[in-house]
């Protein structure tokens, strides 16, 4: 139908396809243009874009943890949790009180792994139930509304969020300890490699590794698979949908609070009431540009993401001759956003099912 | 019927009595709810004892304040939201500047309310609508935020008030040329002063030939850069690269790489938390920023920082309003003493200044009839804050009068000269202190011009 | 006579403690304990309480009057009895969670943890006895306001609505009291002081304001009895005659209004106006043509940044437009902004088209703050020295002035929703929102149309941006947040929408209140969320729902979707006004 409907769109419409085209090209030069003359102009060196990119992989790391929150709820239900970004606050937001308990009281200094193995559990165990509740309260009365209503509940429940745990534990910035630079760093190629940002990196991949795991080889798995397929035929087939929803939101909660927690070791400081919602966002870029419903593409949206995010304002931007590039970093994001949506709504990896589904 | 009425009579007993017994808040009414309405009240006309001597020749008009009636003295201020330390400061050194006074002026009591503005261009133009709408209001203190007085400007000052604000520091609002009208005066320290002598620092004290700048869109922040940056220029140094960052950003890697490919002696960002805290942490992760000397401005310079920032911030320098010395000493005890603990952010002192200069001005200019009606001119009021000189407050030595702070721009309202400015060293102590709750930790303060 | 069915209470009472307790902790009660109802008397934050007591009361003995008589058969006296014991288990739960904070804060200290747990706020729960043993204090208080509130379940129902009514119109003008206040300054300083002070109204303020609303409501109230029991049997030519009478009466007492009410409620309504502006404008693209536009923002933004441009002096020096010479430009460039955003979106899925619009209005502030655009825009400071509206020489530099100017706007963009209404346009837009695909098979040019909605609604926002930035004088950056843009949705959600009047009911009460109670704004995004959750969870239609958007969700279980496509295969029902 979908296919139908474009071919449509573009024969009566020829200015709306010639719109896109031109959109295509110039985004391209743009891109190629910006992306030559700053290499040309040789400011940096190659270390200099190494450092970058390790940067952004573990940037993109906790984005793709939170992105697969997005996408198995989307997978599942067909809607976006806009507020999972705030259930990713709320595990982190929680669990900075502990890990400032854990290092008055010299807990920490003993023994750092214990902690985080600590800040991990209460930091999971917050967002999982916050992203319960929501799922309980905000959600569940409205499974068989019309596509928008959960979407604007969603925004609701994000405001709501953020504002009650800023009543709550203040509108202060929050500190974790610094177990980055406990690990301290490697120097390779001449570059700084903080040994955080590896941790980080393959904290994730592993997380990501066992979901994978989970979903394709248990039987829990295949039913979520299942109910993503067909609700109806999947509970006709004797497979509890409540208990598979209320399961998927419980793992989306638990991957973000893990992500907390990565974020709080790999970038301590800032830790507030409105830390959910920018991350929130670029998360569902990294869901969306990934492919939206689809677990490696999670993963390799949040990570493309992240390297854009890190590399793109020095390498596209300042090519350009924009001043101060990097305030334009989430100009990008939301740029890059829309282009994949235009040009391939599916995502990188998504198949074209997704949306003919939907 | 009867026993719904009978249960509902006693209910209401209960509550009555249990009311009665919650003791100070809901008890003592006064008698004088017997006499509802007394016609005689209303008709009477406001301002009939003035029909002696005195009659008003203000340019502005004059307040009449009638010998029952307080002096009140209105704030725009931020009380909710993240700039409400500033404001809860504020507030409370106004109350021990009016409790020093014996809470009277000119034999009537101070009446001090005030209006929420937030840290926005619509909450300075809302409070100042209301402020203006308050017929009472004799002098005000506000606002905390440069955008907040942008908006509010026209209004306070076309409703013939006069208006001192503890902490705007935006050049743009004393520049005649811009934003100033008049009416507006301002305690805290122009940008221009600060910029100036962040350069001056960087460029006599450091020894530094180059320099870069980071803000984060705040104005604040933005004209603090952009006045360093054209101060260090024009003592001869050079800016490599002027940059920004985003509220929100947490990886500041890429900026901070953009800036070390030019490797500056100093980088000056006057941004707030928590994106300062994440430029000091990963700026020593960067290649080329070893030997830049970090320096940031009265946006870090609160107790919560250098724990944030950790090991990294050690070294760096901050420049800031340095109000030391007996006098806020003695105030800060005073607001202990009063509100029981220190104020929760800075310019509390420029408001306890402020508003002293607001009553100085308005003793001043005071006709007191015979039976104790105080007339004030709105003009002679305003006359009278300009003509403020040597005044010597809690931070430092005040003159109100007109200053030409750049060649050929004569600023209007400015009553810190910048000479309680001065510049502090982080220290491995500050770093150290870990209870965020203790305020008043300050490093030791370096240089001052 | 078992007491089983007084069970039914415990819900309610439970309910009513988390709310209370999460008021508490999250530091609503402390904010508002600075505003007294009645000076010295009695606080908002009390009043917040008693009223959650008073409805659990309510609530708690209907329901175990109910039970009772499910349980026990009809038995007056014992309905009585069940009522007050029922309302009074609630309150007593209610109080228990009120009483467990104070006593756990009188153990340990919370606030490193929660910054609102205050020993002020524990003293105001315990009315000034913060004390262990003060935690009887709640817990006795609640019990019995609670029982109060179902005594009232007892009164026959238009006593009760007379109380009720009375009551919850003089707590809201206890909450506005300072706006009273300034309002009857106007008569004289001593006139007013004499009825409110800076803090609330006075005991004398109290008891003239009660009397007054009380005979206001029984008033009406007998006018409304009256007209019920006897129905207007008057010629039709006569009916036309007084509703043109009462249309005309409504104009001329909006024509008079801000010189009445003085000059902050008249800014606050140029505000209301502002959005209401704005709610017309997102009603088009939101209510009529199904698109959730969550960048709404990046409109008004657009407008308020060419009005600025075009007007002020300080930017772009060779162009200094006059307000009227400009606003033609504004729409204008708006409308194409409104184009040059819905063209690569339109065709998008609706949820992913509500994240990337809200993407492009967080762009429009990214680039209003650059630095590289900053010669143009002013970046982080601003636009500042826009002058004010002049009309045939008057200048519009007063609330009350320019309270005409948004009016005039929000009429005329009043009068283009309601023609929309029954339109083609308007039916194409329905249409298109049912579903977009059999709306292409008739015939609909569904592109076109989504077009044109996105460039009408862009439009209108820019005349909300124009007053904007005439009213403030100076834009800056940071007004245009993505807050604005959900505060213009959850507007026309509550009030209902599409529905015209429902965005006026929205505006006042989502923008016109938290402007009158300041303090509530650290407060007003939460409420908001709360609002709109309960909204589409429990009344999706809205506070005054459109006729033909009542009937659409209501259909079908709203199994049929009203505003984007079905989320899974349902057949579509017929719908008799897509032929017309």
């Amino acid at each position: 139908m979908a296919t139908i409907t474009r071919r449509i769109f573009l024969k009566r419409f020829s200015w709306t396809g010639l719109l896109l085209w031109a959109l295509r090209i110039g985004v391209l030069v743009i891109v190629l243009w910006g992306s030559i003359s700053t290499l040309a102009s040789g400011r940096y060196s190659a270390s200099t874009w190494l450092a970058l990119l390790i940067a952004g992989l573990a940037q993109g790391s906790i984005y793709a943890l939170i992105a697969l929150g997005y996408s198995l709820v989307y997978g599942i239900l067909l809607m976006i949790n806009f507020a999972h970004g705030e259930v990713f606050m709320a595990g982190i937001f929680t669990s900075v009180f502990l890990a400032e308990a854990l290092e008055e009281s010299g807990f920490l200094a003993r023994h750092p792994f214990l902690t985080i193995g600590a800040l991990l559990l209460l930091s999971m165990a917050v967002s999982t139930t916050v992203a319960l509740l929501l799922e309980r309260i905000a959600y569940r009365p409205l499974r068989n509304a019309p596509r928008l209503v959960p979407l604007i509940t969603a925004i609701g429940a994000s405001f709501f969020l953020q504002y009650a745990f800023r009543g709550f534990f203040g509108s202060g910035f929050k500190v974790y300890p610094e177990f980055g630079r406990m690990m301290g760093q490697w120097n390779i190629f001449g570059a700084n490699i903080q040994v955080v940002q590896v941790a980080v990196f393959l904290a994730a991949l592993v997380m990501m590794a066992g979901l994978y795991w989970f979903v394709e080889r248990t039987k829990t798995g295949k039913s979520m698979r299942a109910v993503s397929e067909d609700k109806e035929i999947a509970a006709l087939m004797g497979i509890d949908v409540n208990r598979v929803i209320v399961i998927t939101f419980a793992i989306g909660g638990m991957l973000a609070g893990a992500a907390g927690v990565l974020r709080g070791v790999y970038q301590p400081q800032g830790i507030s009431f409105f830390m959910g919602f920018v991350p929130g966002l670029k998360a569902f870029t990294a869901a969306v540009l990934g492919g939206i419903g689809n677990i490696p593409g999670a993963m390799l949206g949040g990570l493309f993401l992240g390297v854009f995010e890190g590399i793109g304002p020095n390498l596209i931007l300042q090519g350009l001759g924009i001043p101060a590039a990097n305030q334009l970093k989430d100009v990008i994001a939301i740029v890059m956003l829309v282009i994949v949506l235009i040009f391939r709504p599916q995502g990188l990896l998504g198949e074209r099912l997704a949306e003919e589904k939907a | 019927m009867h026993r719904k009425t009978f249960a509902l009579v006693g209910l209401l007993v209960i509550a009555a009595m249990t009311l009665s017994a919650c003791g100070a808040t809901a008890t003592d009414e006064p008698p004088a709810v017997d006499q509802p309405t007394d016609a005689p009240a209303v008709e009477e006309p406001t301002d009939v004892p003035v029909v002696e001597e005195f009659v008003c020749t203000d340019d502005l008009g004059c307040l009449d304040i009638a010998p029952d009636d307080p002096i009140h003295i209105g704030w725009m201020l931020p009380i909710t939201g993240g700039a409400s330390i500033y404001g809860e400061s504020a507030i409370g050194t106004m109350e021990i500047a009016i409790e020093e006074r014996g809470g009277q002026l000119l034999g009537h009591d101070i009446l001090l309310t005030g209006e929420e503005t937030g840290c926005g261009a619509e909450g300075g133009a809302t409070a100042a609508q209301r402020i203006a709408a308050d017929p009472t209001i004799v002098g005000v203190i506000g606002t905390t935020c440069s955008s907040a007085m942008t908006a509010a400007m026209s209004t306070i000052s076309g409703a013939g008030l006069t208006i001192i604000s503890p902490s705007n520091t935006s050049p743009a609002l004393t520049d005649p040329g811009q934003t100033w009208e008049p009416g507006y005066f301002r305690t805290a320290h122009n940008d221009l002063f600060q910029g100036a002598m962040a350069a001056q620092f960087a460029y006599d004290e450091l020894g530094a030939r180059t320099a870069a700048a980071i803000h984060d869109g705040d104005p604040y922040t933005q004209g603090l850069a952009a006045a360093f940056t054209d101060n260090f220029a024009k003592l001869g140094g050079t800016v490599t690269s002027t940059e920004a960052v985003n509220k929100g950003d947490l990886d500041m890697r890429p900026v901070l790489t953009t800036i070390a490919v030019d490797s500056p002696d100093v980088l000056f960002f006057p941004v707030f938390q928590p994106e300062g805290d994440f430029i000091v942490a990963q700026s020593v992760e960067v290649p080329g920023l070893e030997d830049t000397i970090l320096f940031a401005a009265d946006g870090l310079l609160v107790s919560p920082f250098a724990p944030s920032a950790g090991e990294a911030a050690l070294g760096m320098y901050l420049s800031g309003p340095n109000v030391t010395g007996s006098k806020q000493a003695a105030l800060m005890d005073a607001y202990v003493a009063m509100h029981g603990a220190l104020p929760p952010g800075p310019f509390g002192e420029h408001a306890y200044d402020g508003i002293n200069i607001l009553m100085d001005a308005m003793e001043a200019v005071a006709v007191v009839d015979a039976d104790g009606t105080v007339h004030i001119g709105r003009q002679a009021l305003r006359d009278a804050v300009e003509a403020t000189s040597g005044f010597d407050g809690v931070t430092g030595v005040l003159d109100c009068g007109p200053k030409e702070l750049q060649p050929g721009v004569e600023y209007r309202g400015d009553c810190a000269t910048g000479e309680a400015l001065a510049v502090f060293k982080v220290n491995a102590e500050w770093i150290a202190s870990e209870d965020v709750f203790e305020v008043g930790v300050h490093p030791p303060f370096v240089w001052a011009p | 006579m078992t007491l089983d069915h007084l069970k039914s209470s415990l819900k309610p009472g439970f309910y009513a403690g988390i709310v209370a307790l999460f008021i508490s902790v999250i530091g609503m009660i402390e904010t508002f304990s600075n505003r007294d109802i009645i000076h010295g008397v009695f606080s908002i934050s009390h009043t917040f309480l008693v009223i959650i007591a008073l409805i659990t009361g309510y609530f708690s003995a209907t329901r175990a009057q109910r039970a009772g008589i499910r349980q026990h058969g009809i038995d007056r006296r014992a309905e009585v009895v069940n009522a007050i014991a029922g309302s009074l288990i609630a309150g007593f739960v209610m109080g228990l969670f009120l009483a467990v904070l104070v006593v756990v804060a009188n153990l340990i200290n919370l606030r490193p943890v929660f910054v609102n747990v205050t020993p002020k706020l524990i003293d105001l729960l315990t009315f000034g006895r913060p004390s262990l043993a003060g935690s009887i204090v709640p817990l006795s208080m609640f019990t019995i306001v609670s029982g109060l509130g179902g005594a009232l379940s007892l009164f026959r129902s238009d006593i009760r609505r007379l109380i009720v009514t009375s009551l919850l119109w003089f707590a809201f003008a206890g909450l506005i009291s300072e706006v009273i206040r300034l309002s009857l300054s106007r008569l004289g300083v001593n006139v007013a002081r004499k009825f409110v002070t800076t803090r609330g109204l006075t005991p004398l303020g109290a008891a003239v304001m009660l009397a007054l609303i009380f005979a206001i409501v029984y008033a009406s109230q007998r006018l409304r009895d009256r007209q019920r029991r006897q129905p207007d049997q008057s010629s039709p030519a006569r009916k036309r005659a007084v509703r043109f009478r009462s249309w005309g009466l409504i104009f001329v007492l909006l024509l008079v209004l801000p010189w009445v009410v003085g000059r902050v409620p008249s800014d606050v309504l140029v505000l209301v106006g502002i959005y209401v502006l704005m709610g017309f404008g997102l009603n088009i693209v939101v209510g009529k043509a199904g698109l959730l536009d969550l960048g709404y923002v990046a409109f008004f933004a657009v407008g308020a940044y060419s009005t600025a441009i075009l007007t002020s002096a300080d930017q772009l020096p060779n162009i200094q437009l006059s307000f009227w010479a400009a606003l033609p430009f504004v729409i204008g460039i708006t409308g194409l902004a409104g184009l040059l955003i819905g063209a690569p979106v339109l065709r998008m899925r609706g949820d992913y088209l509500a994240i990337v619009t809200l993407g492009f209005g967080e762009i429009a502030r990214f680039l209003a703050l650059s630095d590289w655009f900053s010669p143009v825009l002013g970046g982080a400071q601003g636009v500042v020295k826009i002058p004010n509206v002049v009309i045939a020489g008057i200048e519009l530099a007063d609330p009350e002035e320019l309270y005409y100017l948004i009016m005039f706007f929000c009429l005329i963009t009043l009068f283009i929703s309601w023609r929309l209404e029954g339109s083609r346009v308007g039916r194409a837009w329905v249409a298109m929102r049912e579903d977009e695909q059999v709306a292409e098979s008739m015939g609909i040019n569904t592109i076109y149309y989504k077009m044109l909605a996105f460039a009408m609604g862009a439009m209108i926002a820019s005349l909300g941006g124009a007053v904007f930035a005439v009213k403030l004088n100076t834009v800056f950056p940071f007004s245009f947040s993505v807050n604005v843009s959900i505060t213009v949705l959850s507007l026309i959600i509550i009030g209902g929408i599409g529905s015209i009047p429902g965005v006026l009911v929205g505006a006042f009460a989502l923008v016109g209140l938290p402007e009158l109670l300041r303090e509530f704004d650290e407060y007003r995004l939460l409420l908001y969320g709360v609002a709109i959750i309960y909204m589409m969870i429990v009344r999706p239609e809205g506070l005054l729902p459109s006729v033909r958007r009542g009937r659409e969700l209501h259909e079908d279980e709203m199994a049929q979707d009203a505003w984007g496509k079905p989320a899974e295969v349902i057949p579509v029902p017929a719908n008799p006004e897509l032929s017309g």
